[in-house]
């Protein structure tokens, strides 16, 4: 028996997707740029995916850039964007809770000179609009603010801000990191008033190495790479062919009856964490309801450690995680939860269970029964 | 340039009768580290002296760092073969030696000649003068030197003309494999590869034991101690790692003992496990990373109540070294970055907020006492169940 609930650290790639990928790579193996036919033939395959991706998304297909994934284009959208318009100004707005990919970009530009705000989130996990109306300074030239968290899965209010920032007269950059919402909700970046949206391959049933940046026709981006001129200079290298199709195809894919989808998810998650509340010295940790991501969902188990529950849950087949995956390799403690104001004790006792559309409610209520017979025991046997 | 390399052994050579036993020791130990790099070998071993010989192209750089890692090696000599074709030929190649060795030098020297075909015209005392001279008249900046030279130039006339002059250090010590073996109590941590490295050094084959507590240590933690097994596998030769699951009895001493003595009823618990296994695998004693006073366990006090329970020799090489010079080798032997990763061992899961520091024998084990009901049966258990993970070789 194998329950894979950690789907926000990565999820199985959809058999058509890997199938399709392994033909790209073993028959149809052009590159997009060579004159022959091979070549054609790839870049074929490179500009049907493209149109997929610029329909789900309602942007043009020119305004889409392929990069190695979810990390790269936080950090081209950031860092392009930072030094592509820092005559305007040298301020950046950010939240506390936001993926590495970002936080680390914007130590990287403190230490270029720019400054930032890290504006602080309330006890579910979110921002207020009302704290970035008052960060914003007359030099501010860029906001980045998460879709849905990825350790708790609060959903920030993106809409709200890209309509206050459409009201400002000097211009601002939206950066939305949307690695965890893509897949999960239907995003239209025109809509949202967005002009940079970073998504990753990977975590919707795509392959890995594999991400996309919107960049709204118009705004200037810095690049990071210098190279042979692909994607009009701004990301140059030989296109991810295999990558960027199986992309598509995911979310060709993930977006087919999406509502029926999001709804059996939401169906998960509320089971869940009906379980949950009936387990001792346990709680989620944020919102459960339709305000907040259907497939992820963090849970405090007071008195236990979050790696050793992990691992006697893994031994019963069970693959969760620990905070956030991408940090978990360096046991600091997670920075959402701090910031979210989670007791200190609870800190090192919170796991994240993430859900995908292979999940099934009995995995979920195995999950539970798991639950149920090991925290008694793990709680005999503690540290004092 | 170096077609082969002269190895230089030390205490091997006082070692009496018993000495071919190590030198045969040493040769099984060359070839065996040279498996790893690329090219093929010949490792000879005549009147004393060693010879690794490439036939064919080799990787030099690879091929020292690989012997430099042999214990009971104390130099390696990278060495030019020339072909015999007369004396003025071989004064040129000298010549030709020194200068791309040394440049112009000014150095003081002296040639060591040294005549093993007996046949050879001259005399190693003719030799060594005629080449001098060559190398006077050569180089001007240089003079002779016999008592303290700058710069030794060894000839070595056999079937062809051996030409060294530099000495590489080597690790020293002793053969592995030439003086039984010991069961290494490996943990994650920085102390325990160390020791194991330095009994190596003394000739001592390793098997290592490793305690895994699952769930409470990971898989990466486990991971992390084959890894630091295969370091010690680099000098040590392959090392066998028995993987022993401690849960069970871990949890049951937690049960039944008091918290505070938990750390040392564990660890007494542990030499126990490892003893048995010992002395299946017909290891002669056990080796730990132990240093008196770095932690709680490893107080004087605390080091005896643990050792009581073994009847085997116990060794703690790391026992007077501070940490630093711990870390020192540890960076050495590049096992400190492995041994720095943040995975939990077993030692440390459930230590008590103030565990004892001076244990009394006789309270511990009256404590153990408490234990009587399954632990041999606990202990049994977890000796026939232990995971064999070869590593390395």
């Amino acid at each position: 028996m194998e329950i894979y609930l950690d789907n926000s650290a990565t999820t199985r790639c959809y058999p058509k997707v890997a199938e399709r990928m392994c033909r790209l790579m073993t028959e149809e193996y052009g590159n997009p740029s060579s004159l022959h036919h091979k070549g054609v033939e790839a870049e074929q395959a490179l500009r049907e995916a493209k149109k997929i991706l610029a329909n789900n998304l309602k942007v043009q297909e020119k305004e889409l850039y392929f990069t190695s994934g979810g990390t790269e284009s936080d950090n081209l959208a950031l860092i392009g964007a930072a030094f592509a318009n820092q005559r305007a100004g040298k301020h950046l707005i950010t939240t506390a809770i936001e993926h590495p990919a970002v936080l680390r970009a914007m130590h990287y530009l403190e230490e270029q000179g720019f400054r930032v705000t890290y504006l602080p989130v309330d006890g579910d996990g979110r921002v207020s609009v009302t704290d970035l109306k008052e960060a914003l300074c007359e030099d501010t030239i860029l906001v980045s603010v998460m879709y849905v968290n990825n350790e708790v899965g609060a959903v920030e209010p993106v809409e709200d801000i890209g309509a206050l920032l459409k009201e400002r007269k000097k211009p601002v950059l939206f950066h939305v990191d949307a690695v965890q919402a893509y897949g999960k909700y239907v995003i239209h970046p025109k809509k949202l008033h967005v002009d940079l949206l970073s998504v990753s391959g990977h975590k919707i049933h795509g392959p890995k190495g594999m991400g996309l940046l919107y960049v709204r026709e118009g705004v200037k981006l810095k690049p990071l790479l210098y190279g042979g001129g692909q994607q009009k200079d701004l990301r140059p290298g030989t296109e991810n062919v295999p990558g960027i199709v199986g992309l598509g195809e995911a979310v060709r894919e993930i977006y087919t009856d999406f509502e029926g989808k999001r709804e059996r998810l939401y169906g998960l998650k509320e089971q869940f964490a009906t379980g949950i509340g009936r387990l001792e010295g346990a709680a989620v940790n944020g919102k459960v309801g339709r305000d907040s991501a259907p497939h992820i969902v963090s849970v405090s188990f007071a008195g236990v450690r979050s790696e050793v529950l992990l691992h006697a849950l893994e031994e019963r087949g069970i693959y969760v995680s620990s905070g956030s995956a991408c940090a978990s390799n360096h046991p600091t403690v997670s920075g959402t939860l701090k910031a979210m104001g989670v007791k200190r004790e609870l800190l090192d006792s919170t796991l994240r269970f993430s859900f995908s559309e292979f999940t099934t409610e009995e995995e979920i209520s195995d999950c539970l029964k798991a639950l149920g017979g090991l925290l008694p025991v793990l709680r005999r046997f503690t540290r004092h | 340039m170096f077609q082969a390399f002269l190895i230089k052994y030390g205490e091997i050579a006082i070692k009496g009768k018993n000495r071919y036993l190590f030198e045969d020791a040493l040769v099984g130990q060359i070839r065996h580290a040279l498996k790893q790099v690329e090219g093929s070998f010949q490792v000879t071993k005549e009147q004393g002296r060693m010879y690794v010989e490439a036939l064919g192209e080799f990787d030099y750089e690879e091929t020292v760092e690989a012997l430099k890692r042999v214990f009971g090696i104390v130099g390696i000599c990278p060495v030019v073969i020339l072909e015999d074709e007369g004396f003025e030929r071989l004064a040129e190649e000298v010549v030709g030696y020194v200068r791309s060795r040394y440049g112009e030098c000014e150095k003081s020297f002296k040639v060591h000649s040294r005549r093993a075909r007996k046949t050879y015209p001259l005399q190693s005392m003719e030799l060594n003068a005629q080449l001098g001279g060559r190398i006077l008249d050569a180089f001007p900046g240089m003079r002779v030197d016999v008592h303290e030279p700058e710069l030794r130039l060894y000839v070595e006339v056999r079937e062809r003309i051996y030409l060294y002059s530099d000495v590489l250090p080597g690790p020293g010590g002793m053969p592995v494999g030439t003086n039984g073996k010991a069961m290494l109590l490996l943990s994650g941590g920085i102390d325990s590869p160390v020791a194991g490295y330095m009994v190596a050094k003394r000739g001592v084959k390793i098997d290592a034991v490793y305690f895994h507590a699952p769930p409470y240590t990971s898989e990466r933690a486990k991971q992390k101690v084959v890894d630091l097994a295969a370091k010690v596998a680099r000098y040590a030769g392959p090392v066998y790692l028995y993987v022993v699951n401690f849960t069970e009895i871990q949890l049951y001493i937690y049960e039944k003992c008091p918290h505070e003595e938990l750390t040392i009823i564990m660890r007494r618990y542990m030499m126990r496990i490892a003893e048995q296994i010992a002395g299946k695998t017909g290891a002669l004693g056990l080796v730990t990373g132990e240093s008196i006073g770095q932690v709680a366990s490893q107080t004087v006090h605390s080091l005896a109540a643990t050792n009581e329970v073994c009847t085997m020799p116990v060794f703690r090489p790391l026992i007077a070294f501070d940490k630093e010079d711990i870390v020192t080798i540890s960076k050495r032997i590049d096992a400190f970055e492995t041994s720095i990763q943040p995975f939990e061992d077993c030692c440390t899961i459930f230590v008590a907020k103030h565990p004892v520091t001076k244990p009394n024998v006789k309270v511990i084990r009256r404590s153990e006492m408490r234990l009587a009901e399954r632990i041999d049966e606990m202990v049994e258990e977890a000796v026939e169940s232990a995971e064999l993970v070869v590593v390395g070789g």
